[in-house]
């Protein structure tokens, strides 16, 4: 044959794969999980507490010098996002439970293991001192693999302005000290901002004092690999009417980092597998020349 | 507590005054304008010492409403004020004396000097200033000569603070407020303003008894106002707020939403805008006796460019818009693809489908041959 057929592709593919799994054997188990830290900083968030008054709401814009959402509605102005989006960094929802309504604070979970740092194929997305998970707008090429990694569906692209950036919440880093603007104005205490050990360690008091009122759960615990924004809620509005995700407890980058860093470590199974490739064409082409004098035409 | 110090002078009068009524007095006064308790100690103390800080009050183009204003106070009673915790030098308004007599009280007064200088109206500058003219002197000298002399400078409602009614367009005298001729004259000194039309009395006796017993003014902003009361616009602490974020208004005066107590902004309630305490002070002591409060908007009157320029029923765009009484749920329905979108990515698919199938038994009808 002159020609390289169907056959030998499969047959080079397989004999690439086979060694690329013999070198790779032993780096095959799954990637060691970032713990989480208790000195981190994070929020906890009681639904319990929250009467919707939307301060830190206001508040956040305010610090984040964000424009508001202007709707118009009976002939007066208001700000009303109605999720996250390309200007909205925190948003107060309401959730409908079984037996009751809450509010739920939606913002960056800040995750101990964040997918959307394992995502993020420039690193602008990438966790600073405390924990927080910061971004960089200059580093950003916009592909939005954020948006999709993140099981809470917190980055939000900028769909609407020509010089778009990712916007989510970053803890008030830019603040120092004062912290987060959103617990500073909270008239209830419903969100705190503090060190997460100290913050899990409040959510516990408070479920241990009061059983019959709180589900006995931290969300954010151990969810997801353990986030630094903590959240308690009444046994009336389960966590799921939040719209807190039912997530594992090993972080959500742990099984695709583990395949992507098997597959691609050292780059041996691709220069492997290019390199066959290659000399397949190779001889093909001898072969060719050898046989009629002119090879396949392209 | 109604009028005590009343009480206590009307008693005064017929029985003397003891050291104790004094005392009731004074914890009064520190009282109703927020002082801490032991304020009241120290003014009495700073009386008794004749202390008493000295007050000169000038009229200029003003209506004397915010005088009126301040009459109508009772905490401190105004009697108490004048002749117990101030020693008040100069006022057309209050003096028995008139003509010649006033005027000398007026120079000696000013001879004296560190004396906390009010200024109630606006000055005009046209023609060199001759239209205001008080005891044959023109309101923008007299104001030089008492500012130059004064411990600090109050500027009491709109008029003395930006110009107030007076400077409202075509402004045909070229009324201006008190701080702007300071600043042209190059007077620097610390200097107060309280605009409203009439303003809060109340934001004028805490200044007065602040500066009374300690000396000092309270946190001003860049315009000048104490930031205790200006700090807010009337928005923010309005009683009718719940009913602006859950877009219940009064559409027109009488109708069932104005019976009801709804939000005035659509009868063009200038609120949004407006920097003053209003909605948390009431006027004449009564409560709920204030703009909105007996179903008028609000016009706006402390703010200069608002007041006596914006019309009345006319709304300004609120420059900061909060949420209203709305909320999105948790767990909306995310964008579904639609059908048409479904239909047309089909067609694309297909096609690239069809032609890949096509080139390759194209490729292949080459092999052979």
């Amino acid at each position: 044959m002159t020609t390289f057929t169907r056959r030998d592709v499969l047959k080079v593919v397989a004999a690439t794969g086979a060694a690329a799994a013999v070198v790779d054997v032993d780096v095959a188990e799954a990637r060691e999980p970032h713990p989480v830290k208790a000195d981190d900083l994070g929020m906890l968030f009681d639904s319990t507490r929250c009467v919707g008054c939307r301060a830190c709401q206001t508040e956040c814009r305010e610090a984040n010098e964000l424009p508001s959402d202007r709707k118009a509605a009976n002939g007066a102005e208001y700000d009303a996002p109605l999720d996250l989006n390309g200007t909205t960094k925190n948003v107060i929802k309401l959730a409908q439970g079984e037996g009751d309504t809450a509010y739920m604070k939606a913002q960056c979970m800040h995750c101990a293991d964040p997918a959307c740092v394992s995502v993020c194929m420039a690193g602008a997305l990438h966790k600073v001192k405390g924990g927080v998970v910061a971004y960089d707008k200059n580093t950003c090429v916009g592909c939005r693999y954020c948006q999709i990694g993140c099981a809470f569906n917190v980055p939000k692209f900028q769909w609407f302005t020509a010089v778009p950036v990712i916007v989510k919440c970053e803890l008030c880093r830019h603040r120092g000290e004062r912290g987060a603007a959103c617990a500073e104005v909270c008239p209830r205490e419903a969100v705190v901002y503090g060190k997460r050990g100290e913050l899990l360690a409040e959510a516990k008091r408070r479920l241990a004092a009061e059983p019959e009122k709180y589900a006995q759960k931290v969300y954010g615990e151990t969810d997801g690999g353990g986030m630094n924004v903590l959240y308690v809620t009444s046994r009336k509005v389960s966590f799921a009417a939040l719209g807190l995700p039912n997530l594992p407890e090993h972080p959500l980058p742990q099984m695709s980092e583990t395949v992507q860093h098997g597959l691609y470590k050292h780059g041996i199974a691709p220069i492997a597998l290019w390199t066959a490739v290659t000399v397949m064409q190779l001889r093909a082409r001898k072969k060719d020349e050898a046989g009629h004098g002119h090879g396949e035409g392209k | 507590m109604n009028d005590m110090g009343s009480e206590v002078f009307a008693r005064a009068v017929t029985e003397g005054f003891s050291r104790r009524d004094f005392m009731k007095v004074c914890s009064a006064a520190a009282a109703a304008v927020g002082l801490p308790a032991w304020a009241g100690e120290k003014m009495a103390e700073n009386a008794a010492k004749g202390k008493k800080p000295s007050v000169v009050w000038l009229h200029f183009q003003e209506c004397t409403g915010c005088t009126e204003s301040l009459l109508r106070t009772s905490h401190p009673d105004v009697g108490a004020l004048i002749l117990d915790l101030v020693s008040l030098d100069y006022h057309e308004t209050l003096f028995a004396a008139a003509g010649k007599q006033i005027e000398a009280a007026l120079e000696t007064a000013k001879h004296a000097g560190g004396y906390v200088l009010v200024v109630e109206g606006a000055i005009p500058k046209k023609q060199d200033g001759i239209y205001c003219i008080v005891g044959g002197k023109k309101a923008v000298d007299s104001l030089v000569e008492c500012a130059e002399k004064a411990a600090a400078i109050i500027c009491i409602g709109s008029c003395a603070s930006w110009g107030g009614v007076p400077s409202a367009a075509p402004n045909p005298t070229e009324a201006v407020g008190v701080p702007q001729i300071l600043k042209e004259k190059g007077i620097d000194k610390p200097t107060v303003t309280l605009p409203g039309c009439p303003a809060n009395p109340y934001n004028l006796l805490g200044t007065v008894l602040q500066f009374a017993t300690f000396g000092t003014l309270p946190k001003l902003d860049g315009k000048g106002r104490p930031l205790f009361a200006y700090g807010r616009v009337i928005h923010e602490d309005c009683p009718r707020r719940p009913h602006f974020d859950a877009g219940r208004f009064a559409q027109a005066y009488g109708d069932d939403g104005h019976r009801n107590g709804h939000c005035l902004y659509k009868l063009g309630c200038k609120g949004p805008q407006t920097h003053a305490n209003c909605s948390l002070l009431h006027f004449c002591e009564v409560p709920g006796a204030w703009p909105i409060g007996i179903g008028h908007p609000c016009v706006g009157c402390t703010e200069q460019g608002v007041a006596f320029n914006v019309p009345i029923h006319q709304n300004l765009p609120i420059d900061k818009p909060t949420a209203p009484m709305a909320y999105p749920g948790t767990n909306e329905p995310q964008g579904a693809v639609g059908p048409i979108a479904a239909g047309v990515a089909g067609l694309a698919i297909g096609a690239v489908v069809g032609a890949g199938f096509v080139a390759s038994k194209k490729l292949s009808k080459e092999e052979e041959q």
